[in-house]
């Protein structure tokens, strides 16, 4: 078998045409996914079992089933309710595009509020009693103690979840919505060239996981600058 | 009743099963300086822990400048804003610059102006003898300096006591001495002061009284000089000859 280079040079523009999906579904469900997220963990966290019970549930049941699932439920399953088409999130749910986001923002609320529990748990309890000490009261502790410290142990698991979520972007293309990999299935369709067609897919995945590493490897410096031993001072 | 700042009364505290305070009474007047020794594990820690309600006492009173602290968070804030503490373990916000861990409080809880907070943290810094770390962060300090700055820290805050948990005891041998300078001097200045510490060099020269401790009790509590020279129990006699001996 040999690789038609000129049909991947071709691929690739088109493929690229999707791009934009791509980023759009990565950037709102990421914004959303990690708003979802913060109200989980305050849910988690806040000692009241009716709000922390939910809470655990919810994470529960979105990190123990297959995303590809939760998509076809919500894209396949939900319209088939009658309360579904009549309620006010019908415009969103009936468009393939609304569907996406709503599955990927739910699920991926799910994991990002795990790894902010974790950054949470990881703050020394010692520092919270200097605040407590001090006189800083529960809320203002959360704000400018837990929060800051937690953020930085947080964000290199919070890199990966954003990685491993742009890549389940790809799935949309399983319930029509026309991103990079429906781009390239079409085309698929069209040339029986899949070798070279999903080979050239991955690559653009790779170099755009290899954009996120960079940007947050860039962020982590930034937050850590003061664990370093002798900056600039 | 008497005129004392700090009143323990009968206190008992529980972790589970454990009884880490059995009936502890103590009375600190204002100024005075007390030193708490004793074996680990004997509830020195928290005992001074349960004074700024860092531990909850499972019965008895305890009474800080008025307030009786109970479950009423106004009274556990009132209490919090008298009482500055320093930890062993330092724990100075790691993500603040020195100033910003003095200016931190002071703003958020009193509302001080910004610039009068940062003229307050200096002057402290200079009090402790190192107001040129200012805009370092905690970990390019060495331990030394780090807890003089924790010490400057809780001072922000203006309190009428002190509470020290062991604050030389994760320090290199080498830095204890500059620490115990910048008590020394709090002291001098009339600070109302409770030290857990097995420094007794600093408690021979500063303390009005040393309380010993051991299995959650107070065993013994007397002036240092009749503390060290003439020690009654037979725990305390053999707590001293296990730390003077060398």
């Amino acid at each position: 078998m040999s690789i038609d280079i000129a049909l991947t040079l071709e691929s690739i523009p088109k493929m690229l045409m999707g791009i934009g999906v791509t980023f759009q579904l990565l950037f709102i469900t990421l914004g959303l996914g990690t708003a979802l997220a913060i109200v989980l963990l305050l849910m988690r966290i806040s000692g009241r079992w009716y709000l922390s019970v939910p809470s655990m549930v919810y994470i529960y049941v979105f990190r123990g089933t297959p995303i590809l699932v939760q998509v076809f439920i919500i894209y396949h399953g939900l319209p088939g309710l009658e309360f579904v088409r009549e309620s006010i999130f019908w415009p969103i749910l009936r468009d393939p595009f609304g569907c996406a986001v709503v599955a990927l923002t739910l699920n991926t609320g799910a994991y990002v509020s795990e790894i902010l529990r974790g950054g949470v748990l990881g703050v020394e309890r010692g520092l919270l009693e200097a605040g407590s000490a001090l006189g800083l009261s529960v809320r203002q502790r959360f704000i400018y103690i837990t929060t800051p410290i937690a953020v930085r142990l947080a964000t290199p698991a919070y890199s990966n979840d954003v990685i491993s979520l742009m890549k389940s972007t790809a799935l949309v293309s399983t319930i029509t919505v026309v991103d990079m990999t429906g781009i390239a299935r079409t085309i698929v369709a069209e040339t029986y060239a899949p070798y070279e067609i999903f080979l050239s897919l991955a690559i653009v995945y790779l170099i755009i996981t290899w954009g996120i590493q960079k940007s947050f490897g860039a962020f982590e410096r930034r937050m850590s600058r003061h664990v370093k031993q002798e900056t600039a001072a | 009743m008497t005129d004392a700042i700090i009143q323990l009364q009968g206190v008992d505290k529980f972790f589970g099963n454990f009884q880490a305070l059995r009936d502890i009474n103590l009375e600190v007047q204002k100024g005075e300086k007390i030193v708490v020794c004793g074996p680990s594990g004997s509830g020195k820690s928290t005992m001074i822990r349960c004074i700024n309600r860092l531990e909850e006492h499972s019965a008895g009173k305890i009474i800080v400048d008025g307030h009786e602290l109970t479950d009423e968070v106004k009274d556990i804030d009132a209490v919090r804003r008298e009482v500055g503490m320093v930890f062993q373990s330092f724990n100075l916000f790691p993500h603040r610059t020195i100033i910003d861990n003095l200016m931190l409080a002071p703003r958020l809880v009193r509302k001080t102006s910004k610039a009068e907070a940062r003229e307050h943290a200096m002057r402290l810094l200079e009090r402790v003898r190192i107001p040129e770390q200012a805009d370092k962060y905690p970990v390019q300090l060495s331990g030394g300096q780090q807890q003089r700055v924790a010490i400057a820290r809780a001072l922000c805050m203006n309190p009428e006591i002190m509470l020290f948990d062991e604050p030389t005891s994760a320090l290199d041998p080498e830095m204890i001495n500059e620490v115990l300078e910048v008590m020394t001097d709090l002291a001098h200045e009339g600070m109302t002061m409770i030290c857990v510490t097995h420094e007794m060099g600093f408690a021979r020269s500063v303390a009005d009284r040393v309380v010993f401790m051991d299995q959650g009790e107070i065993v013994e509590m007397n002036p240092p000089a009749e503390f060290f020279d003439n020690p009654k129990n037979d725990r305390t006699k053999l707590f001293l000859s296990q730390i003077i001996q060398h």
